[in-house]
């Protein structure tokens, strides 16, 4: 009795084996038909036995600027590092579009696929000039072979130009990116994420460090860039989400605790109490 | 366009290739030409040694392009030279054919020793150059290939990964020691008599060699310029200062180790299979794990991550220890890690990286 319980449990009729699926086609358009664009769902990781995330549910529209705070250790991080792959949950499941499951994806596949991400530290490459980081963020055939032996054509260059006056960094084309200043190098590490063309910013505290000029200027690249993709920023810095938000979403031992406006979320007394009431 | 690329633009390079060049002309022409009597004479000893000193430099840029480039240190390269050079030993083995000191048409000496009847089947085909060749190339990069995609796709890097390069290159060592494992065991493979048909002693052979190696030295230094000046040589260095940025820029950053860490095992072994008819023997020994440290010292000598610095510290490295070595042996190996410390120390960028400052106090100066 109990081996064919298991059997059926195991051959059940009305589910598709993982290996019988089509492999994710980034080829054709994201299916957006219902909305969001990434769906976030029941995903739990843990960590030696410390809940990371605890049943998040998360959905980004196509095109949509989303906020997320949270006080630290709220999984803001480890939620990024699903989405991109770096980190695989223990349950749930993530899905880009309708039918692209990312948790089969590995990082380069993701990052290749319409899904980029900024780190909470600025992180570029140094060695090399203003003009070589763009340059290697380009969307274009990034397989060995190809990178060994062609060149980027005209009009990937343009596009390059173009990122170089949309972040501000022209007439630093060829200085080397270590030598930036540090709001230079989180600019340039959001260009190098505009060149991979992707659909959705996952952008990890962008403002960390700025004056309060740089602040300014990255709150409009931000919200010039929401629309023709969708962002997600995870910070800290409240009167910068206030300055960008239309939709927050209040993470808290991770799960989500309260969504909405920037007001709706203030006033709600739960989140006072864990995070902006301190 | 491309001279620009890989020789115009790297003016360091084009003195030393340059510098190679004229040695690969003048020491065949000073040996074979002139009298013994003549001061311009370069003995056969000389010969051979810078001779050997080529093939180290080749050696030393495979090892210079995976860790000056891609940030992967290899503290086991010996193992592909070693192996290049094997290969090169059994074609040479070969061609002895009945003229071992038991005479057997088809065995090598050491087998009549150990009563084997047959000659093993990995002997098989090594009578023949272009297939010696053709393994000289393809074992290490077998081998790198498929140690390399274990190693890579386990995310293993840094020391770890210099530590189980060390341990492939010491549990190879062990294995070749081995008689039964049929190379020659402890002895190697020596007493060589001829290359494609020349008398391997010959004066004109050996100054054959000597170019052959210059020549090697030369295509493989074009060879590492064409991929560090490619896109790809951008993406490697992206990869030796932000590996995850790289991953999440879209590249698949094994696949790009991998292919780069066979490629060096290649050059590696095409220097080692030069470097066995120049010095007569191979054995064992050249698998062992202080070979390969050395490796890397010649490179962090001569400045890490320009290439021809490899060249240049393969040079000045082995220079030394010749001359240490014959006048005080037992120095050497303490004045070998005192230069180690003092170059990490003092000289971060190598000698190349210290008379590229002095040239520009220079230049300030004026």
């Amino acid at each position: 009795m109990t081996t064919l319980a298991q059997f059926r449990e195991t051959w059940r009729r009305d589910r598709v084996f993982d290996f019988m699926l089509p492999t994710p086609e980034f080829e054709r358009p994201v299916d957006t038909r219902h909305g969001p664009i990434l769906y976030v769902e029941d995903v739990s990781v843990s960590f030696d036995g410390f809940k990371a995330l605890n049943n998040l549910n998360l959905y980004i529209d196509d095109g949509e600027l989303r906020c997320i705070i949270g006080p630290n250790g709220a999984g803001k991080t480890t939620m990024m590092d699903v989405i991109t792959g770096k980190t695989r949950p223990d349950t749930g499941s993530v899905y880009f579009g309708q039918r692209i499951d990312l948790l089969k994806l590995s990082e380069h596949q993701i990052a290749r696929g319409g899904i980029g991400r900024k780190f909470q530290k600025p992180t570029i490459f140094e060695a090399l000039s203003v003009y070589e980081n763009l340059e290697l963020a380009t969307a274009a055939d990034k397989r060995v072979w190809y990178t060994l032996t062609r060149q980027l054509n005209g009009e990937q260059r343009d596009r390059i130009n173009e990122v170089l006056i949309q972040i501000g960094l022209v007439d630093k084309r060829h200085s080397n990116a270590g030598e930036l200043s540090h709001g230079q190098k989180q600019w340039l590490e959001i260009g190098m994420l505009l060149m991979q063309n992707p659909r959705v910013l996952l952008v990890d505290e962008p403002v960390a460090g700025m004056t309060g000029e740089e602040v300014e200027h990255t709150a409009n690249l931000l919200t010039s860039l929401a629309g023709k993709h969708s962002v997600i920023v995870v910070e800290h810095d409240m009167a910068f989400v206030r300055s960008i938000a239309r939709k927050v979403t209040v993470l808290h031992q991770g799960s989500v605790l309260a969504e909405g406006t920037m007001d709706q979320v203030q006033n709600d007394p739960r989140v006072i109490e864990v995070y902006l009431g301190e | 366009m491309l001279t620009q690329r890989l020789l115009l633009s790297d003016r360091g390079g084009m003195l030393v290739l340059g510098l190679v060049l004229l040695m690969a002309i003048i020491v065949p022409i000073c040996n074979l030409a002139l009298p013994t009597s003549s001061p311009f004479y370069i003995s056969n000893f000389t010969v051979a040694l810078l001779g050997k000193f080529l093939c180290f430099a080749l050696l030393a840029l495979s090892v210079d392009l995976i860790w000056g480039y891609a940030g992967i240190l290899s503290l086991g390269h010996g193992a592909f030279f070693s192996l290049g050079g094997y290969g090169m030993g059994m074609y040479l083995m070969r061609q002895i054919g009945d003229r071992g000191v038991y005479g057997h048409p088809e065995l090598m000496d050491f087998m009549v020793i150990l009563n084997w009847e047959t000659l093993p089947w990995y002997w098989q085909g090594f009578e023949m150059f272009w297939f010696a060749a053709l393994m000289i190339l393809l074992v290490p990069g077998l081998l790198a290939l498929v140690f390399g995609w274990l190693a890579f796709r386990s995310r293993v890097t840094g020391v770890y990964f210099a530590i189980i390069t060390q341990a492939l290159t010491f549990a190879l060592m062990l294995a070749f020691f081995r008689n039964e494992m049929g190379f020659g065991g402890n002895n190697g493979l020596n007493d060589f008599k001829e290359i494609l048909g020349f008398d391997i002693t010959a004066k004109t052979t050996r100054a054959g060699l000597f170019v052959a190696s210059a020549i090697a030295l030369i295509l493989g230094y074009l060879a590492c310029r064409y991929i560090v000046t490619s896109r790809m040589g951008r993406v490697l260095i992206a990869i030796r200062d932000a590996e995850s940025r790289t991953r999440f820029s879209g590249y698949q950053v094994e696949s790009y180790k991998l292919w780069l860490f066979v490629f060096s095992a290649m050059l590696a072994a095409v220097a080692g299979a030069l470097y066995v008819p120049q010095v007569g023997i191979i054995n064992p020994g050249e698998f062992s794990p202080l070979n390969s440290i050395e490796m890397v010292v010649w490179v962090a000598t001569g400045g890490r991550g320009t290439l021809f610095g490899a060249i240049v510290g393969a040079f000045s490295v082995n220079y030394a220890k010749t001359f240490f070595t014959t006048f005080s042996p037992e120095t050497w190996l303490f004045i070998l890690g005192a230069l180690f410390v003092l170059v990490t120390l003092l000289l971060p960028k190598g000698i190349v990286g210290l008379l590229d400052k002095l040239v520009r106090r220079k230049g300030d100066k004026a």
